[in-house]
């Protein structure tokens, strides 16, 4: 059959073997679809609006803002905000995965500990407890001292040196998160099928190896992007350090503003900087994500590069490699 | 006691006298839903035993209770001699730290019915994985022995794909080659080709059988009556939690004492 017929057996679907030839491609009518263009139409109307807003509204005040953007001052924040989130979800994932294992553990001690800890900081509003750390020295005192429970101290810190105001916002923006991250981590680890510790089980793999090498890797896909959120989420949560004092993007826009009496070219400074920054964790949740796609799907979700040369190909493949096959009869 | 004592079959592959594995009075509940109530068997090295019976019946239980994946109720369980789960000490049973239940396990294969491969783990990777994490070899001895294995189950190709990337037959066989690269001195089968398209059962049937006729000791649930009476030594026939019939694999199944038995392969074959 595929002698009589040389298209078919390569990349012929239409081709079978008790087939003598395959019909011809279907050319339909497209549908009509007016609602797509009206919607299109009301959508363009706006976007020009908006552009024209940005345009010609002279409180944007453009040339402040480039005047702007890049001031030492405003720089100088930036990378305490970055500091802030780094610090605060570096905590916050080291702290989540260790409150989500003993949360699982069958250690009744330390899950109802998890328990409680997750209770206490969700239950609280974050703005508090930063206030809260803020003002710690008036709760424990001048001193903190580090030595046995209930018995002599060995060091001695001056509580108030100690925690800074930043410091006390990377604790209480930190501790707080832990108790989100640890839902999340929980949520991953339960996704794992049972059969795969029952696995590691059965070749003789103790409990901290098989959670460290079989379902944490696995849990990650699910961790992945909700972390990505709360990633996010911190970087403009920090702007929250602000009210003790933090010289963080918001606080030195709100300085700014106080010293130029111009609000809204300031504002604008901040979101652009929050803007940069959330675009470029989204870019690296994406990277991360594929990386631990890694055996769960037969292909790895392309890169947006190896999309647009796909793209490219495609089209070009539809222009001019797609002839149907069996518009000649074959003899049969 | 329902059991009956298993008559010894000649020349097939099975008959060293020394218990590999003995289970005497084994009672298991879920809650309050008794499973195991009363089952004694003895699979001596080299056997191949299977265990038959309708879904139930307790035969998985059974099967998992071995390597203390499950814990007994009551009764004991021994492999080659070691009690499972259990130090005996002045008649009294301590539980084990689970630092021995691991080291247990480490000479008792298991191979399930959904296969359980490591989803992020290439086919090598699999197999390596306990090798060097549990007995601590070294990379290439590990990887040397993985190809070996590999090659034994017929997929030497098949070193780098993903388990998505294998047919069900090909992942159970890589899930036997990663119990085998353990060095087992016992291989547990939990209904390994359940999960599998009719046409994929014979490759993980034959590598079976060929590890079977290297002597291992296996014990195999299986609802595979052709298997279990062509590669069985002996045959336990379950049901509600004991064993109604057990004996030589080609009797119990050409001709089964018990009218349960009876009725149940009647249905099956």
């Amino acid at each position: 059959m595929t002698e009589k017929n040389p298209a078919a057996g390569t990349d012929d679907v239409f081709a079978a073997p008790d087939m003598p030839f395959a019909p011809a491609a279907i050319r339909a009518v497209p549908v009509r679809r007016p609602g797509r263009w009206i919607s299109a139409a009301i959508l363009l109307v706006f976007v020009l609006m908006f552009f024209n807003m940005l345009a010609f509204n002279k409180n944007f005040g453009w040339d402040l803002v480039r005047q702007w953007l890049f001031w030492h001052t405003i720089v100088q924040a930036v990378v305490v905000t970055l500091e802030l989130t780094v610090y605060a979800m570096v905590i916050g994932i080291v702290g989540g995965v260790l409150l989500a294992v003993m949360r699982l553990s069958s250690n009744p001690v330390s899950s109802s500990a998890a328990w409680v800890y997750t209770w206490f900081f969700r239950g609280t509003p974050v703005l508090v407890q930063l206030l809260f750390w803020n003002n710690i020295a008036a709760l424990v005192g001048q001193q903190i001292g580090f030595g046995i429970p209930f018995g002599p101290q060995f060091l001695h810190l001056n509580t108030n040196s100690t925690i800074t105001a930043f410091t006390a916002a990377v604790l209480a923006l930190g501790l707080n998160e832990a108790a989100y991250m640890s839902e999340i981590v929980r949520a991953g680890l339960l996704s794992v099928d049972e059969g795969q510790t029952e696995a590691a089980a059965s070749l003789g793999m103790r409990r901290a190896k098989i959670m460290r090498r079989i379902v944490l890797p696995q849990a990650m896909r699910v961790i992945i992007p909700p972390t990505g959120n709360e990633t996010i989420s911190m970087l403009k949560t920090s702007s929250l350090a602000s009210v003790i004092g933090v010289v963080e993007l918001t606080d030195a826009s709100e300085s700014a503003i106080h010293l130029y009496f111009k609000a809204i070219p300031f504002y604008v400074v901040a979101s652009l900087w929050y803007l940069f920054f959330t675009t470029v964790l989204s870019i690296g949740q994406y990277y991360i994500e594929r990386h631990y796609a890694r055996g769960s799907s037969r292909n790895l979700p392309p890169t947006p590069f190896q999309k647009l040369m796909r793209m490219n190909l495609s089209f070009r493949r539809r222009a001019y490699t797609y002839a149907p096959a069996g518009t000649e009869k074959g003899p049969s | 006691m329902t059991t009956i004592s298993v008559p010894q079959s000649d020349g097939s592959p099975g008959t060293a006298d020394r218990p590999a594995v003995e289970i005497r009075d084994v009672y298991k509940a879920f809650g309050r839903v008794p499973v195991l109530q009363g089952v004694s068997m003895t699979v001596r090295e080299g056997e191949v035993a299977c265990l038959i019976g309708p879904s139930g019946s307790g035969k998985s239980t059974l099967l998992r209770c071995v390597n203390h994946l499950e814990k007994i109720g009551a009764g004991r369980i021994s492999v080659h001699g070691q009690l499972v789960g259990y130090h005996e000490k002045n008649q009294r049973l301590h539980e084990m730290h689970d630092r021995d239940v691991a080291k247990q396990r480490r000479t008792i294969g298991m191979v399930f019915q959904r296969f359980n491969l490591f989803p992020h783990k290439t086919a090598l990777e699999n197999i390596i994985e306990a090798p060097l994490q549990v007995l601590g070899k070294s990379k290439d001895v590990a990887v040397a022995e993985a190809r070996e294995h590999l090659e034994k189950v017929g997929l030497s190709d098949k070193a780098d794909n993903y388990p998505t990337q294998l047919s069900g037959g090909q992942q159970q066989r890589v899930a036997i080659a990663r119990a085998l690269a353990m060095q087992p001195k016992l291989m547990l089968f939990d209904e390994p080709t359940s999960a599998l398209d009719p046409e994929l059962v014979g490759d993980v049937l034959a590598v079976m059988r060929g590890l079977a006729e290297s002597g291992m000791t296996m014990i195999v649930v299986t609802h595979e009556m052709g298997f279990a009476r062509d590669v069985g030594d002996t045959v336990a026939f379950m049901d509600g939690g004991v064993i109604v019939e057990h004996g030589d694999a080609r009797q119990v199944i050409a001709e089964p004492q018990h009218a349960r038995t009876q009725a149940f392969l009647a249905k099956v074959r």
